[in-house]
């Protein structure tokens, strides 16, 4: 059920802890990661209406420390990482000369000169050392530092309460898409108020040793309301609903952002420009061949990845699924999919090729889901 | 986990409890385990001939899809139309009301016991 690829996985500092609670475990960019702890559609849940606690320490961080930091990043990213607030963050993109999609980011301001940046754990090897070749010129170190932080979330309606109770930070100061340093559990961290579930939440930057303790802090104060642990199984559901794209499935090399309805990230008027600019200008101006939807099935079973995108007045094949799952929320399979820009409308019936079988499927705008607020 | 010594299994996960000439067939919790929450159980139709080592079905979690293989060959006298209702039952209880269907053996396939399908999924 699992693959493993030739090597011996990496462990996250906190192994023993996932095996102590029963994880079953799934290799992920080479790395031995909680799939789930008991039931996925449980953990799901506990996401969407308590909390759930989660190990992500496979992610790739690279810093960037120095005086040319900002103007490296302008340089080698699709958005403006020099106009970000010192303790805010921006997500955005790294693309390749002809404009595909290297990775997606999560790029953190810690000080005017000091920036954070996440990669996927797929892509980290890849992305490091291009934004050190990008950055040649500039008065900037990068370093691919992920060897040196655990990163545990914590998301859900209950988890502001949850870190309320444990960080020397004032928590409700900490708003959506802001870090700041400070302690959880007395151990020194970095606190940011971001997430890939859909729900409010916080990902809390440690260092592998001190990651442990951490961990049962957080399940000794979120236990009470409800936090449960969490894997990579209700993460992905979790995003899916939430309508964001996951590299490998919405976003790869033969991408740009504007198929994937992630235009606004791409600045196109920065005065020095940057690397896939042109490349990028053109697509903008041409207009994507395809576009990113949501699609809701009518039967049982869900669309999958890879499975064929049909035009039921036509029978033509006219795209294909990128993700697609039971939707424990909405209790209907959901799925994204890319289409032609004319049957991409809300309300257009599709069908997709469940092996064979046509079933109905509607776009619908995306996300699926969006929390109260 | 136990897997039950009054049954046999397959490689592909499936147990048999044999009545006669009934066969009772399951997945066992390993495979329950793997598959993570079952949303849909396809099962074969009243009546179907199945045949050993073929695919009858499919059984679909939030994760994957996996065939059901007949584990023996014959006549589908009896569908689980529980575990239709509530795909969880093959998770809370594979053994026992996550059951799935009942065939009218016509030919055993290739089945092992439960020691060997320990030694099986412990490798």
């Amino acid at each position: 059920m699992t693959t493993t690829p030739a090597g011996t996985p990496r462990l996250t500092p906190l192994h023993d802890v996932h095996r102590a609670l029963g994880a079953s475990f799934t290799d992920f960019a080479g790395w031995q990661m909680p799939v789930r702890y008991a039931s996925e559609t449980a953990e799901h849940r506990a996401v969407r209406t308590r909390a759930g606690l989660f190990d992500l320490t496979h992610m790739g961080e690279i810093e960037l420390t120095g005086p040319g930091a900002g103007a490296a990043l302008d340089h080698a990213l699709v958005s403006r990482p020099s106009a970000i607030g010192v303790g805010r963050a921006r997500y955005s993109m790294i693309c390749a000369e002809d404009g595909g999609i290297i990775d997606d980011l999560v790029v953190y301001r810690l000080a005017e000169e000091h920036y954070l940046v996440v990669a996927n754990a797929s892509n980290v090897a890849v992305v490091a050392p291009e934004l050190a070749a990008r950055a040649h010129g500039y008065d900037v170190e990068v370093r691919d530092t992920s060897a040196d932080w655990a990163l545990l979330a914590v998301q859900g309606p209950a988890s502001a309460e949850i870190l309320a109770g444990l960080t020397d930070l004032h928590v409700p100061d900490l708003r959506y898409y802001a870090i700041d340093a400070g302690t959880v559990a007395g151990v020194d961290v970095l606190l940011a108020r971001t997430g890939y579930t859909g729900e409010d939440g916080f990902e809390v930057y440690c260092r592998p040793s001190e990651a442990a303790a951490v961990w049962a802090a957080l399940s000794d104060a979120g236990e009470p309301r409800g936090l449960v642990p969490a894997g990579l199984a209700c993460r992905d559901t979790l995003r899916l609903e939430a309508g964001m794209p996951l590299y490998g499935h919405e976003l790869d090399r033969e991408t740009t952002p504007f198929e994937a309805n992630l235009g606004r990230v791409v600045v196109l008027d920065k005065p020095e420009g940057f690397v896939g600019d042109a490349a990028l200008a053109r697509r903008k101006e041409e207009g994507p061949q395809r576009v990113l939807v949501g699609l809701v099935a009518s039967g049982r079973r869900s669309p999958r990845a890879g499975y064929p995108v049909h035009d039921p007045a036509t029978g033509a094949e006219v795209g294909v699924v990128t993700s697609g799952s039971p939707s424990p929320t909405l209790e209907k399979p959901i799925a994204m999919a890319y289409v032609p820009p004319a049957l991409a409308e809300p309300g257009t019936r599709l069908a997709v090729s469940l092996r064979g079988t046509l079933e109905d499927a509607e776009v619908v705008a995306l996300p699926f889901y969006s929390r109260p607020r | 986990m136990t897997n039950p010594t009054n049954l046999q299994y397959t490689a592909e996960h499936e147990w048999v409890a044999l009545d006669g000439d009934l066969a009772k067939v399951g997945v066992t919790a390993y495979a329950a385990d793997a598959l993570g929450d079952v949303v849909y159980v396809d099962l074969p139709q009243l009546g179907a001939t199945v045949t050993a080592g073929e695919s009858c079905g499919e059984l679909e979690s939030t994760k994957s899809v996996s065939d059901l293989y007949a584990p023996v060959t014959g006549e589908i006298v009896e569908v689980n139309d529980a575990v239709d209702a509530d795909p969880s039952l093959v998770n809370s209880d594979p053994f026992g009301a996550g059951w799935l269907f009942v065939v009218k053996v016509s030919a055993p396939g290739d089945l092992i016991d439960a020691a060997a399908y320990e030694a099986l999924t412990s490798q």
